[in-house]
């Protein structure tokens, strides 16, 4: 087994590797854009109208993103509340891609308010009848307990004398805090919704909208901690045991059960099954999501297909990618009208870079501090020049087996 | 403050756009930014278009703006109170000191009416104001008073109600439904048609306030995650006492031992 290179700065671990070199690029790019951005506005950056007035930034970064963080929450939940001890080994990485996926949701929100020096107003102007207003309350305050739950990780490390024992005494409130808030918000932004009754297509409104974001939320969390750990398998040499990852999967494939149930619920009580098979653009991609994101995954995780690893990391991927359907079906498809946005070249290269930035600080974190269960963990050479392509081929490998 | 129109009066001179941008000071050298089925829609530079609608035989022309809503979903949908109604005149007001630009209002107002500064450096909202420091002192606004044919008239609401509803029931030739008398809750701007409302472009909307979804909704999430605190609260307690005892347990075993 060969690792990468690795320097030592200043008692810091710095692995550079081709990937890291192009994911640098990345984020170089998106400062540009982003100044762009803030100092021009959004002519040039952007290609939102008033017709798509929100467009990639909201319904990718910020949508999937926090419903890609619910990782963070619902491992939480089952591990600190409901003892499932068994699951302890994955709750750092999961509160490690939390607070990097919150982090960047922010981000993404600020690129994309017009006027961005008054992104403080809502905490002294009070709109409390905007859904928005909760939302931005939740996440505000939801992003500071984050911080300070990973702060004693980060202070087994450094200010081991000075903090760390006071971290560890307040942790359990915060963990409460911490549980109360990502099940408010979750469950908000889908509330946004609520009010474009009369511009959204049938099958996606409904009451129970807020329900059904807390429980897609709550699902694409531990599939999202099952992709992630994969991926860290790959890279870090760094394995989850089976049972862990599948005990994981099949609670969220019960909750996805019963959010399957009420989506049926909901078409039956509304009459709304003339609109699935209708045929048009919106039935298709309603037809698509529930087949992908839910029913399949369903079955997979329910049949002997489970006990294999590419089974498990089938079922995760289809759910992540069907919950950010589901999201980007809620934003686009749903309010469709004449289909003439498509993200300009600008946002999805700050899309991109924000994305490669996620992913860089969460190699410098887990090369430095004990996330994944070993101190400093170290990134494994698969082979000389060929990293992504074998990246690839390893997830193909596991799939097929 | 209210305006009732009367469709069937307007000869589309299209004075009341110009009222409109002279009083506001919008820039009149602005292209269209956005069109529908050739028709002009309105933008930043455009809070009030007139819309030219051919109907079998007949020629109608419909004045779009803001309907000024009796529960505006846009104002309910700001998070930061940059719109407002004002309550002695029922305006919907635009503050953009407040704002802070994430365009919920746009995406939340069911005729799609608040346009954005696409433009600008710091993009605000744009959308009829119904001259609200007009309304305040007694006026009319600038696009009723420019209107010459008696199309426009503003008063009360319930007075303008009054006179649309004898309109409606004395005069054969006209639709018998006042667009902006229940839609979404009702509205401050009144139409009456002769030509039914569908076929010039108005959109169908139900008389549920679409406020009223997320009023519901939020009225529960006090009570919901004060609940769902108390219910963690004392889950991790139970569990912080679990633990105890089982130490506890471990060191008398020890001790025995």
């Amino acid at each position: 087994m060969k690792v990468y290179k690795c320097f030592r700065i200043l008692g810091w671990d710095f692995t550079i590797t081709p990937v890291r070199f192009v994911l640098t690029g990345f984020v170089a790019l998106m400062v540009v854009a982003v100044v762009l951005r803030l100092l021009t506005g959004f002519q040039y950056v952007t290609n939102l109208t008033d017709e798509t007035p929100w467009g990639m930034w909201i319904a990718f970064d910020v949508m999937c993103g926090v419903a890609l963080a619910g990782g963070g929450y619902s491992t939480a939940l089952l591990v600190s509340m409901f003892r499932c001890k068994q699951y302890e080994e994955v709750t750092r990485g999961a509160l490690l891609t939390s607070l990097l996926g919150y982090i960047l949701v922010m981000a993404g929100l600020f690129l994309d308010i017009g006027q961005w020096f008054n992104f403080w107003r809502p905490f002294v102007s009070w709109g409390y009848t905007s859904v928005l207003f909760e939302v931005f309350w939740c996440i505000s305050i939801y992003t500071t307990i984050l911080s300070f739950e990973f702060f004693e990780i980060i202070t087994e490390r450094i200010l081991v004398k000075k903090l760390h024992k006071y971290v560890v005494k307040i942790l359990p409130i915060l963990i409460v805090i911490g549980l109360v808030f990502p099940v408010l918000h979750q469950s908000s932004l889908g509330g946004l919704f609520l009010i474009m009754k009369e511009k959204m297509f049938p099958l996606w409104w409904s009451e129970f909208l807020p329900i059904y974001f807390l429980m897609s939320s709550f699902f694409v969390g531990s599939a999202m901690v099952a992709v992630e750990t994969s991926l860290a398998k790959n890279a870090y040499g760094h394995e989850i045991r089976h049972e862990v990852m599948l005990g994981m999967s099949r609670i969220g494939a019960g909750v996805m059960f019963a959010y399957f149930v009420l989506k049926l619920y909901d078409l039956f009580e509304k009459h709304e099954w003339g609109y699935v098979f209708q045929g048009s653009l919106q039935s298709n991609m309603y037809c698509i999501e529930m087949l992908f994101g839910i029913i399949i995954p369903l079955i997979i995780i329910f049949s002997p297909l489970s006990k294999k690893r590419g089974g498990i990391l089938a079922y995760s991927w289809l759910v992540v990618l069907g919950v950010v359907l589901n999201r980007l079906n809620c934003v686009f498809t749903s309010m469709y009208e004449s289909g003439s946005y498509f993200p300009g070249v600008g946002e999805i290269i700050v899309s991109v870079g924000l994305i490669s930035m996620g992913i860089l600080i969460y190699c410098f974190l887990v090369e430095n501090f004990n996330i994944i269960g070993n101190e400093r963990a170290v990134q494994i050479k698969i082979d000389k020049d060929k990293d992504i392509k074998n990246l690839i081929w390893t997830l193909l490998r596991t799939k097929k087996r | 403050m209210a305006v009732l129109v009367d469709i069937t009066k307007c000869i589309g001179c299209g004075g009341c756009s110009v009222a409109c941008k002279l009083y506001n000071k919008l820039d009149f050298k602005a292209k269209p930014r956005n069109k529908k089925d050739g028709k002009v829609e309105l933008d930043d530079n455009r809070w009030t278009v007139i819309q030219a609608n051919r109907t079998q035989d007949k020629l109608r022309f419909v004045k779009k703006q803001c309907l000024h809503c009796l529960e505006p979903a846009c104002a309910s949908a700001c998070f930061s109170k940059a719109i407002q109604k004002d309550e002695k005149t029922g305006a919907v007001v635009y503050y953009p000191d407040l704002c802070v630009g994430c365009r919920y209002c746009l995406v939340a107002c069911p005729y799609s009416i608040p346009k954005y500064q696409w433009n600008e450096q710091f993009p605000q909202v744009a959308k009829c104001q119904m001259c609200d420091t007009r309304l305040q002192n007694g006026d009319a606004p600038a696009c009723v008073s420019a209107c010459t044919t008696g199309c426009l008239t503003s008063g009360k609401r319930d007075d303008l109600l009054k006179r649309a509803h004898e309109i409606i029931d004395n005069d054969p030739r006209y639709v018998k439904h006042i667009y902006g008398e229940h839609e979404v809750g009702g509205a401050e701007w009144l139409y009456i048609s002769d030509v039914p409302f569908e076929e010039l472009g108005f959109k169908q909307v139900s008389e549920t306030p679409v406020t009223s979804y997320s009023k519901s909704y939020l009225s529960k999430v006090p009570g919901f995650a004060v609940a769902w605190a108390l219910f963690l609260a004392g889950l991790g307690y139970y569990n912080h006492r679990v633990e105890k005892n089982k130490k506890s347990d471990d060191n008398d075993k020890g001790q025995e031992g």
